[in-house]
């Protein structure tokens, strides 16, 4: 059952030159607060996006001025190749679903659904078969009559999504969509968006500050931060290749460690690694870097003479094992390993360790910078709903 | 360790049922106090608004029913009380409408939108509140009277404002200018503009997201604002009062009917007019206490945003109850 | 935190020109330039006759009168208000809601009707005057009666405006009070009241200066006596019908310039007592 999306006019058809969007250098002040700096990237037409990022940090405006809820102080949106700037939002055609929803109350399910239909003055026969649709598309049979203080959670967001898709729009956006419901039907939540996105392959965008969500359902992640563009990749570049030591800290449970590099070695007290398995080296003879290691990137053994840290605790959490040593002349260290793990044999608060570090990132350390703070013990970010 | 026994434990320190309280064996929750503190508080609010509110009300009936029935009959049809019942229906009929009309878009562009000078225009909508009812029937006397700044130019050409109909309109518009956006504002500041934005988005004009959207969102509000704007205007009396000249059967309206009565020692025919008052009144309390359930997002708001200064409407406090949706909307996706 | 920002900043919403527009030209026409009429009018007047006229001896027992009046009967309605607003919140009791709806009456009901009601009440031959002359107090047609019918007329004020505090108060508070073993009254005055403080400040400031202006009610309780009876508003409506239009301007101006002054003060109060009942 397919639902045939962003059917360009002739009008359009016209200047179509890429199909897709295109954000060029935008920008957004809110008096002295930079909300969006210098912003630039393109999705071709049919890619599921998410704009990812901790709170505040400008994901929201950018989606705002694409729908022209906002007006961007500089730079300019491209919809299917047309330059959209001077459009008020109804003409932009694009369907936008808010963070909570923004259903309208006094309405059933199927006038909100049939909302965007009815205010351009589309037949009744026609606004009628176009709400089926949408109503079996989104499982929302028997709800049809239904007001919104009469639904779940998850059945809102549904009607949202349909409401949003009902006019057809060339670009879908949502703001952190499933940031209102529950854990469990966040989950099943996530399934429909994305076999909602196989099925009708409208280009979407949505915000979210939870990493998991961003890798489970999107083709390409933004990540963004301070109102700047952090890092524009696929789930896995920006796992295996964080191009800042912002995107390296945010994504994953990470230890920083200040530390040098020097003659093929990357040295932390007493710890060594070898270059080869540090990326982004800077070149030079003796360069202060910090060092970004995720914790599941570590090897422990117990060594028993020497070794260069000892175990302080170990915290079983479920199916992981937590485990902070104390690195000599440097700082603590986290890892991480599977419950059963061979290599947590012998390993108790105490014992002496050998580590081995599988992966690292060096980020060079700007002359003044203030000192990484030692440890970095956190559970990946989730969500804080 | 709170008891059982009390209803409605949700978070709060609700709500204790007196003869609850007063069970011997349930312990007393820390958050409450003694059964016969809360009686005698009860006590003294009840003996209070007793004297203040109830008792008065009796004397309204007690004194329009004294001369019996005939007279009262004969005290509400007599041809000035039916001028005067004619002259405050109309003088409302102009009012209501201007004042509801001036109350949305003032409401709009401050719950709606930033701009510079904001709190003063929030201060300049609440003054009329704020101005003693003589002042402000003053400042038309000013205006338009004999010796006012038009006064001559008007009589020139042969226009009566003060001492007459025009007059009492506009004293009245000006008592009760800030009724309706007062009432209004915190509501819609309370709802955000996130429906007005998804339906723009959904690609509806400005005006076909306030017929379909706004307005309905805050229909009781609304209503209500209307109600309390209309008691007011039909019961004002120190404005119109100065403005008036009390001309019997022309520039009389209810209530100066009833002083007119009253001055004349005609006692019980003014009591029986103020019955007329009184059951406005009580129509407009009834009105208030049902709309109050169904605008809680009013009172939520209130809550949340004390922000809105002043006077004559003192601010309602509203029972947070379900947010009832609309019943009569009934055909489905094609109803316009 | 951020949509709290960007949501004040939005100019994409029609309707901005067109509804500032047609609020800004009917307040003008209605209520500034009216406003402007009278200053100007009391501005014609040099400096002693304006004095002469808002400043006569009858004029200032006025002012006394009216202020000195609204003040006890604000302060009344403080201490009744804030336990009929207690006793609506706290207890459930037989009768509780149309007192709920009852409180409003004092706004609803037409001042003149007020007036007359309150007055056959309390003169001598009066339900409640009667046994009052017996005693030796007269109210109505004395100061005691303005403040009476004042005390009616401000009534909801202080009870609207702490009843939402008390409403939102959780009982944590409470609570950890009783746990740190607090009696039950120093819980009250000391954790409860401070709490309703602002509510209550903002309360009585309304209750005032709704008194202050009052007419209706009490050109018929108070006797209208030149230096003992006599209210300002009462004064003003006296000067007008006598024609002395710049004398009642005068005097009118000093009642506007007060309630210009509790206007400002009550959004400064609002705005304290909404923040502290945010933090709360």
């Amino acid at each position: 059952m397919g639902i045939v999306i962003s059917r360009p006019g002739r009008a359009e058809r016209a200047v179509s030159a890429a199909p897709g969007i295109r954000v060029e250098r935008l920008t957004k002040r809110f008096g002295a607060f930079t909300a969006v700096d210098d912003v630039s990237f393109d999705i071709p037409a049919g890619e599921l996006v998410a704009m990812l990022g901790p709170s505040g940090g400008g994901k929201s405006t950018i989606l705002r001025i694409i729908a022209g809820l906002e007006q961007a102080d500089g730079g300019s949106v491209w919809l299917d190749g047309l330059g959209v700037d001077h459009l008020p939002p109804r003409e932009r055609r694009v369907g936008f679903v808010f963070q909570h929803y923004a259903l309208f109350r006094h309405m059933t399910v199927e006038e909100n659904i049939g909302y965007a239909l009815r205010v351009r003055r589309v037949g009744c026969a026609e606004r009628r078969e176009r709400v089926a649709e949408l109503v079996a598309l989104m499982g929302l049979h028997g709800l049809e009559r239904r007001y919104p203080s009469q639904l779940s959670g998850g059945q809102r967001q549904r009607v949202a999504l349909a409401r949003s898709l009902a006019a057809r729009p060339r670009l879908l956006l949502l703001d952190e969509p499933f940031a209102a419901v529950d854990a469990r039907v966040r989950e099943e939540l996530r399934h429909w968006l994305r076999r909602l996105h196989d099925e009708v392959h409208v280009t979407s965008i949505f915000v979210t500050h939870d990493q998991e969500e961003a890798f489970a359902l999107a083709d390409r992640v933004l990540l963004i931060h301070d109102g700047r563009l952090e890092q524009d990749g696929s789930p896995l570049e920006i796992l295996d290749d964080p191009a800042t030591e912002f995107v390296a800290r945010f994504i994953g449970d990470v230890n920083v460690l200040d530390g040098v590099v020097r003659a093929g070695e990357a040295t932390v007290g007493a710890l060594r690694v070898p270059v080869a398995r540090v990326t982004a080296v800077p070149p030079g003879e003796r360069v202060p870097v910090r060092l970004v290691i995720r914790s599941y990137d570590l090897k422990f053994w117990r060594a028993e003479d020497g070794g260069v840290a000892t175990v302080r605790r170990v915290i079983t959490l479920g199916d992981r094992v937590r485990v902070e040593a104390m690195v000599d002349q440097a700082g603590p260290l986290f890892a991480q390993f599977p419950r059963r793990s061979s290599l947590l044999h012998g390993v108790a608060p105490g014992v002496r360790i050998g580590i081995e570090v599988t992966a690292a990132r060096a980020y060079p350390l700007a002359p003044g910078a203030r000192p990484a703070v030692p440890v970095q013990h956190r559970e990946p970010r989730r969500t804080f709903a | 360790m709170s008891t059982p026994t009390l209803p409605g434990l949700r978070r709060r320190p609700q709500a204790t049922t007196a003869a609850a309280r007063a069970r011997p064996s349930a312990p007393r929750p820390a958050t409450t106090e003694p059964a016969p503190v809360c009686w005698a508080l009860i006590a003294v609010a009840l003996a209070f608004l007793g004297g203040f509110l109830i008792l008065p009300l009796a004397v309204v009936v007690a004194e329009a029913a004294r001369a019996g029935w005939g007279a009262y009959l004969a005290a509400i049809t007599e041809p000035d009380a039916a001028a005067a019942v004619r002259l405050t229906l109309l003088t409302a009929a102009i009012v209501v409408p201007l004042n509801l009309v001036f109350g949305v878009a003032a409401a709009w562009a401050i719950a709606r939108f930033e701009f510079v000078g904001k709190n003063v225009l929030v201060t300049l909508i609440d003054l009329p509140l704020a101005v003693s009812p003589v002042i402000s029937g003053l400042l038309f006397v000013l205006m338009f009277g004999l010796n006012g700044w038009l006064g001559p130019w008007l009589e020139a050409h042969g226009v009566e404002i003060v001492f007459a109909v025009p007059g009492i309109v506009l004293a009245t518009l000006f008592v009760t200018v800030p009724l309706v956006a007062r009432e209004l504002i915190p509501v819609m500041q309370a709802q955000g503009a996130a429906e007005e934005e998804a339906s723009l988005v959904l690609g509806a004009t400005g005006w076909q997201t306030f017929w379909h959207v706004t307005l309905p969102n805050v229909r009781w509000g609304l209503l209500y604002g209307v109600i309390v704007l209309n008691a007011r205007a039909m019961g004002e009396f120190g404005a119109v009062s100065v403005v008036s000249g009390h001309i019997r059967g022309l520039t009389n309206t209810v209530p100066l009917h009833v002083e007119i009565l009253y001055n004349e020692y005609r006692s019980a025919a003014a009591f029986a007019v103020a019955s007329l008052l009184m059951a406005l009144a009580l129509l407009t309390l009834a009105a208030g206490a049902l709309l109050d359930r169904r605008r809680s997002a009013a009172a939520d708001a209130r809550a949340a945003a004390p922000g809105a200064p002043l006077t004559a409407t003192p601010p309602r406090a509203g029972s947070a109850s379900s947010r009832r949706p609309a019943s009569a909307s009934g055909p489905g996706a094609c109803a316009d | 935190m951020f949509d709290d920002v960007t949501r004040k900043r939005r100019r994409v919403l029609p309707g901005f020109g067109l509804t500032l527009g047609v609020t800004l030209l009917y307040l003008s026409l209605l209520v500034l330039l009216p406003l402007a009429g009278l200053v100007l009018k009391a501005a014609s007047l040099s400096w002693a006759e304006f004095r002469a006229a808002a400043a006569t001896p009858r004029a200032l027992a006025a002012y006394r009168l009216s202020f000195g009046a609204s003040f006890v009967a604000a302060l009344v309605n403080a201490v009744f208000g804030l336990v009929v607003a207690w006793v609506l919140v706290r207890y459930r009791f037989p009768g509780r809601r149309l007192v709920e709806a009852l409180v409003d009456l004092p706004f609803a009901l037409p001042t003149a009707v007020a007036g007359i009601t309150l007055t056959t009440l309390l003169a001598r031959n009066g339900w409640l005057g009667k046994p009052l002359h017996a005693l030796g107090v007269d109210v109505a047609f004395t100061p005691l009666g303005i403040v009476v019918a004042l005390t009616f007329i401000g009534l909801p004020f202080v009870v609207r405006t702490v009843q939402p505090v008390l409403e939102e108060m959780e009982p944590d508070m409470e609570e950890a009070s009783a746990c740190l073993g607090a009696s039950r009254w120093r819980t009250l005055t000391a954790v409860v009241l401070p709490q309703l403080g602002p509510a209550l400040l903002t309360g009585f400031t309304l209750a005032f200066a709704r008194a202050t202006g009052e007419y209706g009610s009490i050109v018929f309780i108070s006797g209208n006596m030149p230096m003992r009876t006599e209210i300002a508003p009462l004064l003003i409506a006296t000067k007008l019908e006598e024609y002395d239009y710049a004398g009642a301007a005068a005097v009118a101006t000093v009642m506007l310039g007060v309630s210009f002054v509790l206007l400002l003060a009550i959004g400064r109060l609002q705005r304290w007592s909404g923040a502290t009942h945010r933090a709360a």
